[in-house]
């Protein structure tokens, strides 16, 4: 895997890249009672993800859960682990972005964007050129398109089949007895891809069961797997400019993105945590919002 | 004190008159079919309804039947069962829709107009395949089950450049239908009476048109979701001098809106989008509000301007029924669509285009060959596109649909 993680030379990307990296101990250092913080919310359909990024646009703390079935009460929780990584209190936020399927339960936001826009946003801050987004998400996947200014020029959402998505993944782990945590050094085992080739998981799940059946190893049919995600991906639109992946299911089996760039034969790039590029986006639309408020 | 909603649009006088007019409509088929004092046809929505007209016919429309099982959320009820009869989810699903609710004995039409238990029994069934194959199957379906004849034109489809042998060989199956037509009405067919049913029908039409030609005014006095109510009379009504009257008082009232810079949201109109494809029937009320706000109005469509047919001529009646249903949008070509599609979006300056992908219906759908990123390359117009059906809800994703929307006003935001 070529892991592009920041910005080229000749742009400055807004904050250093090391900061993404710091431990929360290191992190909760910078932060004084009375600065001013802004949070993202991503409530997907899997996992709930909260980003807080202080006023020179520095990522101070996150937290990531699953979504579970009291979408407001994940939200709150989520906030809590972050506020805590960054050793803030709630009176700090200024602002709150949601966004995600569950964008309208997050009680304590106050504004919301679309996963588009907020995907958007978190990307072309790390790699502020024209971009084509992939985002593989665990009930949907999207392609945004970008101009060199950060405008989205399109986007595409998948159809309702959820093949390609995490769920996807999610299902056929199942169906193989295996952790989905083992996928991804499970796939990077193979030296064989079974070929995994209908748009349809039920279908694709009697293809995974025929081969079971036919003896084949569990980390080729795995690796089959990812290349047909793959693949799904690449039905849904064509990539014009340079790529960046984000998502829970490539932060998770980051051999699907060595697929990817074996596939397209081309870099991808990735921001430093993939699965919160839409809460950094959404926390950047409260920073945004709280500047025009000021103006 | 309880919460008030905030009025979002603004709503048109005159839709009552139309309101009226299709209970009027509705009742009178229904005194026929039970009194058995006048025959009745039915025929598809651009079938020669004019002929049926002049020879004394009511007609009854399968279509619009259907698409009220759509807009009374009944349709997905209704489609299984007609799947299980072998019509398959991926067909038509006004005619799953249609045919499941005639099995279960259930009519939209006994919730919406006390006293009409069913639908009325045809004396024959007249079509036009101009839309697409499955109307013939649909209609010979009711054939069988009321033994009626089921008759009509196998028209071209995917038409570039409109030719006289295109209209000439429509103009001579629509004069075959004369004779048998005759012979079940008992009565010849009166000329004079032919050229007014179409002299009427094209009032109707060019009335319709300047309704909706209204919309190119802005703010919008008009939205494409009450357009496609508003269209009932132009449909089910051609040929007669109600549909006119109708029309003049919805034209009038458009006009006063447009005079008075009024439009039909009640908020700014940030945004116009033209709407290419079927309605979600089910999700009217939803879209219209959705759209509302976000301060978008959808305010052209293809769909409802089906149903304007320049063409006619009651000088010549055969062949300009003929060229009209031959010019009709869904049986033209891409390269024809493509321009007729452009040339609206000027027309009614247009900030972007939505694409519905109805499921059941390719024939009316657009997106599936690359039109869209062909007029993007040729206009610069922004488009989304919505997976949906015009009947059928288990084919569309409310939270989809709603994030796909405000993602894409989100980027005509950003482009301003």
């Amino acid at each position: 895997m070529v892991a592009v993680t920041c910005c080229g030379p000749d742009v400055q990307p807004a904050i250093p890249a090391p900061t993404y990296y710091l431990k929360s101990s290191n992190m909760s250092k910078a932060y004084s009672t009375e600065q001013s913080i802004y949070a993202g919310v991503d409530v997907g359909a899997s996992h709930t993800k909260v980003a807080l990024i202080d006023t020179a646009g520095h990522l101070c703390g996150h937290g990531v859960r699953k979504s579970g079935v009291n979408f407001s009460a994940t939200a709150e929780m989520c906030l809590a682990d972050a506020l805590h990584m960054a050793n803030c209190t709630p009176d700090q936020v200024t602002h709150t972005v949601s966004t995600g399927y569950g964008r309208h339960n997050v009680t304590y936001a106050t504004g919301n964007q679309t996963e588009i826009g907020c995907h958007a946003k978190g990307c072309y801050f790390y790699f502020p050129e024209a971009i084509t987004v992939i985002d593989i998400g665990g009930q949907d996947n999207k392609i945004i398109k970008l101009d060199s200014q950060g405008r989205r020029i399109s986007f595409k959402m998948n159809r309702k089949c959820a093949a390609g998505t995490g769920a996807f993944l999610e299902e056929m782990a199942t169906r193989l007895d295996i952790p989905l945590s083992d996928m991804d050094g499970l796939a990077r085992q193979s030296s064989e891809t079974v070929k995994i080739g209908s748009y349809c998981t039920v279908f694709s799940a009697t293809e995974v069961l025929k081969y079971v059946r036919q003896g084949e190893k569990v980390q080729d049919i795995i690796k089959g797997l990812f290349a047909s995600v793959i693949r799904r991906v690449l039905e849904m639109d064509a990539l014009t400019e340079k790529v960046v992946m984000t998502g829970g299911v490539v932060a998770h089996n980051p051999y699907l993105i060595d697929l990817f760039e074996e596939h397209i034969g081309r870099v991808i790039m990735t921001p430093p945590f993939p699965q919160l590029a839409g809460a950094i986006g959404a926390a950047l639309y409260a920073k945004a919002n709280q500047t025009s408020d000021n103006e | 004190m309880a919460h008030e909603k905030k009025q979002l649009l603004r709503r048109l006088e005159s839709a009552k008159e139309l309101s009226r007019f299709m209970a009027d409509y509705y009742y009178e088929l229904n005194e026929a079919a039970l009194s058995g004092k006048q025959k009745i046809a039915w025929c598809t929505s651009v079938g020669p309804a004019e002929l049926l007209r002049s020879l004394g016919y009511l007609i009854y429309f399968p279509e619009t039947h259907a698409a009220m099982l759509g807009a009374t959320r009944m349709a997905t009820e209704m489609i299984p069962t007609a799947n299980a009869m072998g019509y398959s989810p991926e067909i038509c699903s006004y005619l799953t829709a249609d045919i499941g609710a005639f099995v279960k004995g259930i009519t939209p039409l006994s919730t919406a107009y006390k006293g009409i238990s069913s639908v009325p029994k045809p004396d024959v069934l007249v079509y036009n395949t101009n839309q697409c194959r499955d109307v013939l199957d649909w209609f010979n379906w009711y054939g069988d089950k009321f033994n009626a004849p089921v008759i009509g034109i196998q028209s071209h489809r995917s038409v570039g450049e409109i030719t006289e042998s295109h209209i000439a060989s429509i103009a001579s199956q629509i004069e075959n239908l004369v004779a048998p037509l005759e012979q079940l009405a008992g009565r010849k067919l009166d000329m004079d009476a032919l050229k007014q049913a179409v002299a009427l029908s094209r009032e109707c039409s060019d009335l319709w048109a300047k309704c909706l030609a209204t919309a190119s005014a802005k703010p919008s006095p008009l939205t494409f979701f009450d357009a496609t109510t508003l269209m009932g009379p132009a449909v089910v009504g051609r040929g007669t001098l109600q549909a006119v009257k109708t029309y003049r008082l919805l034209l009038d009232e458009l006009l006063e809106r447009v005079a008075g810079g009024k439009g039909a949201l009640v908020g700014e109109e940030k945004f116009r989008l033209y709407w290419d494809g079927m309605p979600v029937w089910g999700r009217l009320g939803m879209h219209s509000t959705m759209f509302a706000e976000l301060n978008v109005n959808v305010i052209a469509s293809t769909y409802c301007s089906s149903w304007i047919f320049s063409a006619l001529d009651s000088s010549d009646p055969f062949k300009s029924m003929a060229r009209a249903y031959t010019e009709l949008f869904i049986a033209r070509d891409d390269t024809y669509k493509e321009k007729y599609i452009q040339s609206k979006l000027e027309v009614f300056g247009c900030d972007g285009i939505l694409y519905h992908n109805a499921r059941t219906c390719p024939n009316n759908t657009n997106c599936l060959y690359g039109m869209p990123q062909r007029l993007f390359a040729k206009t610069g117009i922004p488009f989304v596109t919505m997976d949906g059906d015009l009947n059928d809800l288990r084919c569309l994703s409310d939270e989809q649909t709603k994030t796909n929307i405000e993602a894409f006003i989100e980027q005509l935001e950003e482009m301003k």
